[in-house]
């Protein structure tokens, strides 16, 4: 009498593990390699986020060929704005050499992004100037070049 | 992505109001996520009171065992679907099986599902239909005798020793069963109750508020399919048993409404930090779905009536209609309590300085067509699972 | 007889029961590790662990480096996905607060409420704070955002499955689901230009010196320096996210 195991737990003993060992197996193959190799991951997620490709080259990679640009820059107030601030995205350029890779940005709505007046402008390292009122539908490169913007050109 | 989604956004963006960040302008999670615990509420609820029945031996739910387990079963099968169809990458979602975060509480519903289904609801539905299904399988003829026969996994046992081994293990199913129930829809809670990072969902309380509010819409369920049932059987709908689950949905949804009373009292009186978005979400966006839809027409009206109905039952002889109206007024009340707590959640920006709009799109994986779907088809598969294990055609028990 | 079926089948259940219980205490011991605050700092120390500091007092609302942000990392240009924006808060006289992001500020600011109502006003950069207690990594259900050993918080966009909990878990809302690949997405640090010791996009353009990056276990870092030298804070530090990125001069209205 003690050893009577009732038929219906043998029969769901017996699905229940083959169920179970259907689930490890799949598992075993649906697992990534590489996962929990550093931590809860794919490990080789990693690596996939280091493979994009740059836009921005880094001011060293444009003193490479501009080296004028670099000396003129740092005699004036614009020394520690680096290429890409305003030349957008250079690595394309860098890579191919064509002017037409790389932005030259002009217009008074351009130097009024750091420029204009805004009562949140706190900062008294950057000069702020009221373009509604200064030399009003004159582009700002006909007097200043950026590189070195208090040199006047006329 | 298409052009014309962006279209979309570019509508809410005309009606978001005050500052939210740029990324909360579309909710993400929509529709489809406010059925899912509407859904795995109405199992877990439908399954404790086919317990109390077993456990607690309320001989007078007795003809609403069956049904109510089996409703629970054809609500857990369709339960996967809203959030796999919600997923952005659905053919990825095994992935929680094989390699689920242990500190993620989402993680858990792969096994708490599977459990559920396989060790207590599949389970305790097989120990009651057995020794009837041996018996099916000996009478049908042609499929419908292998379907049994599969049915039964070839234990064709009807000795007085297997069946009561049948309701034996039935009965520790049963008990391991409820609290599996309220860990299957407890969880769905923490989910939401564990986003710090967003004060109208933080709270201790979310686990027992969902938990409640799941009992009372499976009560009431249960108490709407008997009903439907019974008339579509032509058969008599015994009033003690609309009477007796009646008593259970009066008394749960005092709880209920105790418990998501006291966690908004409580919110009012701390008047924390993100209580000013809060009160202008609640005064604004949500009222209709919190005060009418939620409070008025889920909460107060049943509970005036179930307090009328315990007071004067006998005399009333049109309980019956009452009892019909009470659960779709509360299963109406419980799913807005849904939305209220996932659409209301993500209606208002964490800078708490303004609110996003939702619009919901009637196709699409994440439409209203899409979710109605998942709330019609368990009603489907209910009425296949009564044609294939009919509760009024069972052997009946010795006992 | 029938009093003994009832013992021996209550007995079973309180074994199966005292089992079950102890199972879970056990385990639950041995995963300890698991529950407590996923380890702030990172174990292989020879890997810098990356902080980052932005300072209010610097910053001017050009918006360049919301923009290099999303041309160095092919964010679509649509104003609703941002791995890193700009906030103008511009407090009244009054006392109300307005709060502006136009397009992230990535086309800069016009000032909308006039010099003579207002009664201060800044601007606040927004991008990923890598939190070392990261609750993204946290509620992730599979292991697709994780801290990497340099205390970068990243994404696996071919492991993720587009849930997205972790977008509500953000109490910074610096996450978002990108609209192509539909996949969690988010602020990378520029892992890819780290990788290759360059700076981040939004540092290597930000004309005034606001962005900082740096090894938080270097005290001789520029990073170090300035967070011994400055009073800094994080943003929600009740949430207790182990933010790395601290603001310099942060003005007690911003959320």
């Amino acid at each position: 009498m003690k050893f009577y195991i009732p038929p219906q737990l043998t029969r769901l003993a017996i699905a229940f593990a083959i169920f179970i060992s259907l689930f490890l197996v799949l598992r075993h193959f649906l697992v990534p390699d590489t996962f929990g190799e550093y931590g809860h991951y794919r490990g080789a997620s990693l690596i996939d986020n280091a493979l994009p490709e740059i836009h921005y080259a880094g001011q060293q990679a444009c003193f490479d060929c501009h080296q004028d640009i670099e000396d003129l820059k740092k005699q004036d107030v614009h020394n520690d704005i680096h290429c890409e601030t305003c030349h957008g995205p250079g690595q394309k350029h860098v890579l191919s050499g064509e002017a037409a890779d790389i932005l030259k940005p002009t217009g008074r709505e351009f130097c009024g992004r750091c420029h204009s007046t805004n009562a949140a402008k706190q900062i008294s390292a950057v000069f702020q100037i009221d373009l509604k009122k200064h030399n009003v539908n004159r582009n700002c490169l006909e007097c200043h070049n950026p590189h070195q913007p208090w040199k006047m050109k006329k | 992505m298409e052009p014309h989604h962006y279209q979309h956004l570019y509508d809410i963006l005309t009606h978001a109001q005050g500052y939210i960040f740029p990324n909360e302008i579309d909710l993400q999670w929509g529709i489809l996520i406010v059925v899912y615990p509407f859904i795995t509420g109405l199992v877990a609820g439908a399954f404790i009171l086919a317990s109390l029945e077993r456990v607690f031996k309320v001989k007078v739910l007795k003809p609403t065992y069956q049904i109510a387990l089996l409703t629970a079963l054809s609500f857990l099968l369709v339960a996967t679907m809203p959030l796999i169809s919600h997923l952005s990458q659905p053919q990825r979602a095994y992935e929680i099986l094989i390699t689920p975060h242990s500190t993620s509480a989402m993680a858990i519903f792969g096994f708490v599902y599977l459990w559920y289904l396989m060790v207590v609801l599949l389970l305790e539905i097989w120990f009651d239909y057995r020794p009837s299904m041996v018996v099916w399988s000996n009478e049908k003829k042609g499929v419908m005798r292998l379907v049994y026969r599969i049915l039964t996994l070839g234990v064709n046992d009807v000795s007085p020793r297997a069946l009561k081994w049948d309701r034996k293990l039935g009965y520790i199913i049963t008990v391991v069963g409820i609290p599996s129930a309220f860990i299957l829809h407890g969880y769905v809670g923490f989910i939401f109750g564990s986003i710090k990072a967003n004060p109208w969902w933080s709270t201790p309380l979310m686990p027992i508020i969902f938990l409640f509010s799941a009992m009372v819409s499976g009560i009431a369920l249960v108490m709407l399919v008997y009903m439907i049932i019974s008339y579509f059987r032509r058969t008599v709908i015994d009033l003690n048993v609309l009477d007796t689950i009646g008593k259970y949905l009066f008394f749960v949804l005092i709880l209920d409404f105790t418990l998501e009373g006291l966690d908004q009292i409580q919110r009012i009186y701390e008047a924390e930090e993100s209580f000013e978005i809060i009160k202008l979400l609640v005064s604004g966006k949500l009222y209709l779905t919190l005060f009418v839809a939620q409070g008025l027409v889920g909460t107060l009206i049943p509970l005036i009536t179930l307090a009328f109905l315990q007071f004067y039952k006998h005399k009333i002889k049109v309980r019956k209609s009452m009892y019909l109206i009470v659960s779709i007024l509360v299963l109406i009340g419980v799913y807005s309590m849904r939305w209220n707590v996932v659409i209301g959640g993500q209606l208002f920006s964490k800078s708490f300085s303004g609110f996003t709009s939702f619009k919901l799109g009637l196709i699409g994986l994440d439409g209203s067509l899409m979710a109605a779907f998942w709330l019609i088809l368990p009603i489907g598969i209910l009425t296949f699972l009564l044609w294939l294990l009919p509760p009024w055609k069972m052997v009946p028990e010795e006992e | 007889m029938e009093n003994e079926k009832v013992k021996s089948s209550r007995r079973k259940f309180l074994k199966s029961a005292a089992t079950l219980a102890g199972a879970t205490i056990g385990y639950t011991w041995l995963k300890s590790s698991q529950f407590l605050l996923y380890g702030a700092e990172p174990e292989d120390k020879t890997l810098p662990w990356y902080g980052i500091v932005i300072d209010i007092e610097k910053c001017i609302g050009c918006g360049s480096c919301a923009k290099a942000c999303k041309l160095e990392n092919d964010v679509p240009k649509e104003p609703f996905f941002f791995r890193n924006w700009v906030e103008q808060y511009t407090v009244k006289n009054n006392g109300s607060v307005i709060i502006v992001s136009p397009n992230g500020g990535m086309d800069g600011f016009e000032q909308t409420v006039p010099d003579a109502e207002t009664f201060k006003s800044f601007f606040v950069p927004k991008m990923c704070n890598h939190c070392a207690k990261s609750p993204c990594i946290q509620v992730c259900p599979v292991g697709a955002t994780y801290d990497s050993p340099e205390g970068v918080v990243l994404v696996d966009e071919k492991y993720c499955i587009g849930c997205r909990y972790c977008v509500q878990a953000c109490p910074y809302g610096c996450r978002f689901i990108h609209p192509v690949k539909k996949v969690a997405n988010k602020c990378t640090l520029c892992y890819h230009r780290l990788k290759k010791n360059l700076a981040p996009a939004c540092m290597e353009v930000c004309p005034t010196g606001a962005r900082m990056y740096g090894n938080l276990r270097d005290k001789h870092s520029e990073l170090v320096k300035f967070l011994k030298e400055h009073t800094t804070q994080v943003l929600r530090p009740h949430l207790n996210t182990g933010s790395k990125l601290y603001y310099n001069a942060l003005s007690s209205e911003v959320r």
